[in-house]
């Protein structure tokens, strides 16, 4: 595929999307909009304890309470063994994902589910649920990752033996797992740099913190056929996970994906779906199920906390000749934290021949972790690029000219090992270093801080159906929710290739048993690899329209071009037909116009973002205010540039919540303390400057508008432009996250 | 939980007399969180808002008498209250956000008895008396004696305040409230302070008052304010005058902060005296403004 054309009607312009009106008027129908007649509502029964064995758990009084309709523990679900999800990178063992829904022998985490209720009202199933007694032998929690990864440390799970280690273990341990990545000679590495610069740094859990709490409704019939509506970034894998775990068939569930209000990463699990489904079996009733803000923040999944200790040294040239990375992710109470992509991205940006990196996924008495914008991705950064700006002032080189010297360009072999195609990442450095903001005056106690942030990108199996209505208007069909303007972008690149208006183009996000199998919204993926699918069809629908109009025209195919939405005899052998007339006509061409393409792409161009940030820290109170924020991002091409500056705005406000606020806090016992926005504390829009943002546009080769996934790699730079920039405000160097005005304040006191 | 909205005095006193287990409310921005959060459902709960008392808002014979269940956003909105309390209506202004404060009042702001309650310090500072109205009939009390613990009030089971009673100020007097948040707004203070300054016809000090917010478990007046400040000029920067010195002193004399989720006792004591400072320095420029 090349990209060649340019004078876009539609791709690059900025049309209403086609989902906005029902958003902004209300009409969109969330996951907790749903509702059918006679339904029952469902409530968790949640452990108090961060780790306790369940000796016993007696529904007789909770059963007995009226309105109460069917009761499941653990008991109920199959007992799985061990098997990975396809395509999470071992995120998602189902053994696991079954004990994260329904505790079994064991709770692992304060929230974690014991007992589900469904009742005739919300109030009598948690009132119902509130009476179940359990009892429970309490077991010594383990809250930190240097506790989990100590030798005597309590164990989670006994059965848990380290991967990846030089020798078989001999024992249990809360380690679950051990990356590494190594090349070139590090020793030779060390004689040859000028300049050395070694760190700790720390990060807290953060959740994705999306508005919209996870909600279902599930109708089971006698048959065993079941319907779920539910909010999630990718229905298909909801009906996978929820039947896996619940023993059914995939083939008998339908889920329709219900509008969502966020996800982030956090929504490509399941925790209330096969809870609801199975008390729908049992009870033989529709089970409504919405989770409160609470139990989001206490059972779904944030991010992992983390430590990471960076070595990297450089000549005096600038040149990085070697750099060691050590890092540990805390998991929450199942093994599964981003570490792999941890490893794999802390170095990427840089073309450093000598490194080693290692990391280690952790276990301890948490939530499990989910997804979070490129998972692993920015806690990494916030330690490498902090010492990329220590190494550049040590250098006394500016940090952007430091980062050109070092930065990977097409053909580089990339640290986690393929090369690199076509990136944009010299071409981001370039836009920020000229960029009127980096030359700005500072004022007293303010300072700028720049950073730079790497992901890989998805492709991922797709399936999309164009469709022409005999009125000449279209349907883009794919099966993929829309969380972040994706229907607009796909609607934009069947409108290029059809040559018609795009709003006589209606996008559809399908149900599972309306469309062919797609792999979640994820991985910045949509646009990328659906748009590839939805022009492939355009093409053969154009195609096929051709050999159409040749027919009716009786000359030969060749000579029939598809030109501004109407197919044109290259001969001027007749008048052109436009899409309206060969759509009505078609019933004599050949029947209905429509084509349906799969693809499982690969060739997702790599995605860099440098980030400027202006801070002024209050010296008497260690309150830190952005005041001038700049995100400059490589997007391949910018199909709706809205959209794609609302993901880059995005992301970095989410990093920014990441570096000053954002936590979760337990109390000793374990106890998440700050489960609600008041204390959970993500930017509100009064805390931000604009957000400003440089599209960059260096055309990806493997898509045919030159498209690149922009969804993820703006969270990256954040917190190390914060931290950098609180830096030059402050001459302290921020190395535990978040830099709350309590930790700055600490720090300035510290002279 | 039932509902009733009395539109007399003797009719909510009745109400509440007749049911032990009725809570009042005003605007309910705390008492719905907190049923919400698993605070037990009171049986009845008695809203105040429709007894024409408790959303008087007027002054006259030398006191502004501001009911007990006006909306902070009313407060604000109020030129004439803005103009001679600007420091109280800073305080209603910060409560929660504009769409609480279109709900919160003054009455539940102090009844929750919580130490971060905003609109409170400045009352405190105002020397503002609280009408409370009961089985037994009508009583006043200062403001600073209403609140007696976090979650806790002096007031009896079936008393209510129907509205504040605040001494118009002489000439020549200010104040200002500020409070400190990690964000800028939706949040709870970490530390606050109060401060009402009167100055002479030079611009000194004749007479303070300081009070803080969420670093004790009630509010607290630094009673040694005054004196520490009385004959200063306040210079318009909070430059380092050696009555700072004695002034914070005095603020970290009063402290006997938490540790929590929202910040360290140590770091209480250090922004109250931040704040201390700037508000006294800004209720000070405000008061020579009158001049």
């Amino acid at each position: 595929m090349t990209t060649t054309r340019t004078g876009y009607k539609w791709v690059g312009t900025r049309p209403v999307r086609h989902d906005g009106l029902d958003k902004v008027t209300g009409r969109a129908r969330f996951g907790a909009d749903y509702a059918t007649a006679g339904m029952l509502h469902g409530a968790v029964l949640r452990s108090p304890h961060p780790h306790a064995r369940i000796l016993s758990i007696d529904l007789t009084e909770a059963a007995a309470m009226p309105g109460v309709k069917a009761i499941i523990t653990g008991a109920d679900l199959p007992d799985l063994s061990d098997e990975f999800a396809a395509g999470s990178e071992g995120g998602i063992n189902f053994r696991d994902l079954s004990r994260n829904i329904l505790a079994r022998d064991k709770v692992l985490y304060e929230g974690h589910p014991v007992a589900a209720v469904a009742a005739v009202t919300l109030r009598a199933a948690q009132q119902a649920a509130e009476v179940i007694e359990v009892e429970y032998e309490i077991l010594p929690a383990v809250l930190s990752l240097e506790h989990a990864m100590e030798d005597d440390a309590p164990v989670l799970h006994d059965d848990l033996f380290t991967l990846g280690l030089d020798s078989e273990p001999d024992r249990p341990s809360n380690i679950s797992r051990r990356r590494v990545i190594a090349r070139g000679d590090l020793d030779a590495g060390w004689v040859e740099a000028d300049v050395v610069v070694e760190r700790e740094y720390t990060t807290k859990a953060v959740h994705q913190g999306y508005i919209e709490p996870h909600a279902v409704v599930a109708e089971t019939g006698e048959d065993g056929r079941s319907t779920l509506w539910c909010s999630s970034q990718g229905h298909f894998a909801m009906r996978t996970y929820t039947t896996k775990v619940l023993g059914w068939e995939p083939g008998d569930m339908k889920v329709i994906p219900a509008e969502i209000g966020g996800g982030f990463g956090g929504k490509t699990t399941i925790y209330l779906e096969p809870l609801a489904a199975l008390l729908s079996r049992r009870a033989g009733r529709a089970v409504k199920m919405v989770m409160t803000r609470s139990e989001v923040f206490r059972a779904t999944g944030p991010t992992s906390g983390s430590v990471m200790r960076i070595k990297m040294g450089a000549r005096r040239d600038g040149k990085l000749v070697a750099a060691t990375a050590w890092m540990a992710y805390e998991a929450g109470a199942f093994p599964g934290s981003p570490i792999g992509p941890g490893v794999m991205t802390v170095l990427a940006c840089y073309d450093i021949p000598n490194v080693l990196i290692e990391g280690y996924d952790v276990v301890l008495n948490k939530p499990k972790v989910a997804a979070y914008r490129a998972p692993g991705a920015p806690m990494a950064a916030f330690a490498a690029e902090s010492v990329v700006d220590e190494l550049a002032e040590k250098l006394d080189m500016d940090p952007i000219e430091l980062r050109l010297r070092n930065a990977v360009t097409e053909g580089v072999r990339a640290v986690y090992g393929p090369k690199f195609r076509k990136i944009g990442f010299v071409e981001t450095l370039e836009e920020a270093r000229d960029h009127p903001h980096y030359a700005a005056p500072l004022g007293p106690w303010q300072g700028r801080g720049v950073a730079s942030g790497f992901w890989f990108n998805f492709g991922g199996e797709t399936t999309a159906t164009v469709s022409i209505n005999e009125d000449g208007t279209a349907v883009v069909m794919s099966g993929c929710p829309d969380i972040g303007g994706t229907r607009a972008a796909l609607a934009q690149m069947a409108a290029e290739e059809l040559g018609i208006d795009v709003h006589r183009i209606e996008p559809v996000v399908a149900d599972t048993h309306s469309i062919g199998y797609n792999d979640m919204t994820g991985g910045s993926r949509v646009a990328f690899a659906v748009g590839i699918a939805v022009v492939d069809a355009s093409r053969r629908l154009i195609k096929d329209m051709c050999a159409r109009a040749a027919l009716i025209w009786d000359v030969p195919a060749e000579e029939v071009e598809w030109v501004d939405g109407r197919a044109q005899s290259v001969t001027d052998a007749a008048a052109p037909l436009t899409l309206e007339e060969l759509a009505s006509g078609s019933a004599n061409t050949g029947g209905p116009l429509s084509a349906t393409v799969t693809v499982n792409p690969r060739g997702a161009g790599a995605g860099f973002s440098t980030q400027i940030c202006d801070v002024e820290v209050d010296p008497d109170t260690g309150l830190v205010t952005v005041l001038r924020y700049t995100v400059v991002q490589d997007a391949g091409r910018a199909i709706h540039p809205d959209y794609v500056e609302g993901q880059m705005q995005g992301g970095a406000v989410q990093g920014i919540g990441w570096a000053l606020n954002e936590e979760y806090i337990f109390d000793r016992n374990g106890v998440m303390e700050n489960p609600g926005f008041l204390d959970y504390r993500m930017p509100v829009a009064s805390d931000l400057p604009m957000i400003d943002t440089v599209i960059v546009e260096v055309p990806n080769p493997d898509h045919p508008y030159g498209v690149r996934g922009v969804g993820e790699t703006g969270i990256i730079p954040p917190m190390a432009a914060v931290a950098n920039a609180v830096y030059a405000a402050t001459g302290k160097r921020m190395q535990d996250l978040p830099m709350s005005p309590v930790r700055v304040l600490e720090a300035l006191s510290g002279d | 939980m039932k509902y009733r909205a009395p539109t007399s005095i003797d009719e909510a006193v009745e109400l509440l007399s007749a049911h032990p287990g009725a809570a009042v409310f005003a605007g309910a921005t705390d008492l719905i969180p907190q049923i919400q959060g698993g605070r037990p459902e009171p049986s009845l709960v008695v809203d105040l808002k429709r007894i024409p008392e408790t959303v008087r808002l007027e002054s006259e014979n030398g006191f502004w008498r501001v009911g007990a269940a006006i909306p902070a956003a009313a407060l604000t909105a109020h030129a004439g209250l803005s103009a001679v309390f600007p420091g109280l209506v800073e305080g209603a202004g910060l409560i929660g956000s504009d769409q609480i404060q279109g709900r919160a009042t003054l009455g539940g702001n102090l009844c929750n008895a919580s130490p971060a309650a905003d609109s409170v310090p400045p009352l405190v500072a105002l020397g503002a008396e609280a009408i409370i109205v009961g089985p037994g009939g009508e009583r006043s009390a200062p403001v600073s004696e209403v609140v007696i613990g976090p979650g806790a009030t002096s007031l009896d089971r079936a008393e209510f305040i129907t509205e504040f009673r605040i001494p118009s100020p002489s000439r020549w007097s200010s104040d200002a409230y500020q409070r400190f948040i990690p964000r800028t707004e939706m949040d709870i203070a970490v530390a606050g302070a109060a401060a009402r300054i009167r100055v002479d016809s030079d611009g000194r000090c004749e007479e303070a008052a300081v009070v803080l917010a969420a670093v004790a478990p009630t509010v607290v007046e630094v009673s040694a304010a005054s004196g520490i400040l009385e004959g200063r000029l306040i210079p318009h920067d909070s430059g380092r005058d050696a009555f700072w010195d004695e002034l914070e002193e005095a603020v970290v004399s009063c402290c006997n902060p938490i540790d929590d989720k929202r910040g360290t006792a140590e770091y209480r004591r250090k922004v109250a005296q931040v704040l201390a400072r700037r508000t006294v320095v800004t209720a000070a420029r405000r008061a020579r403004e009158t001049l």
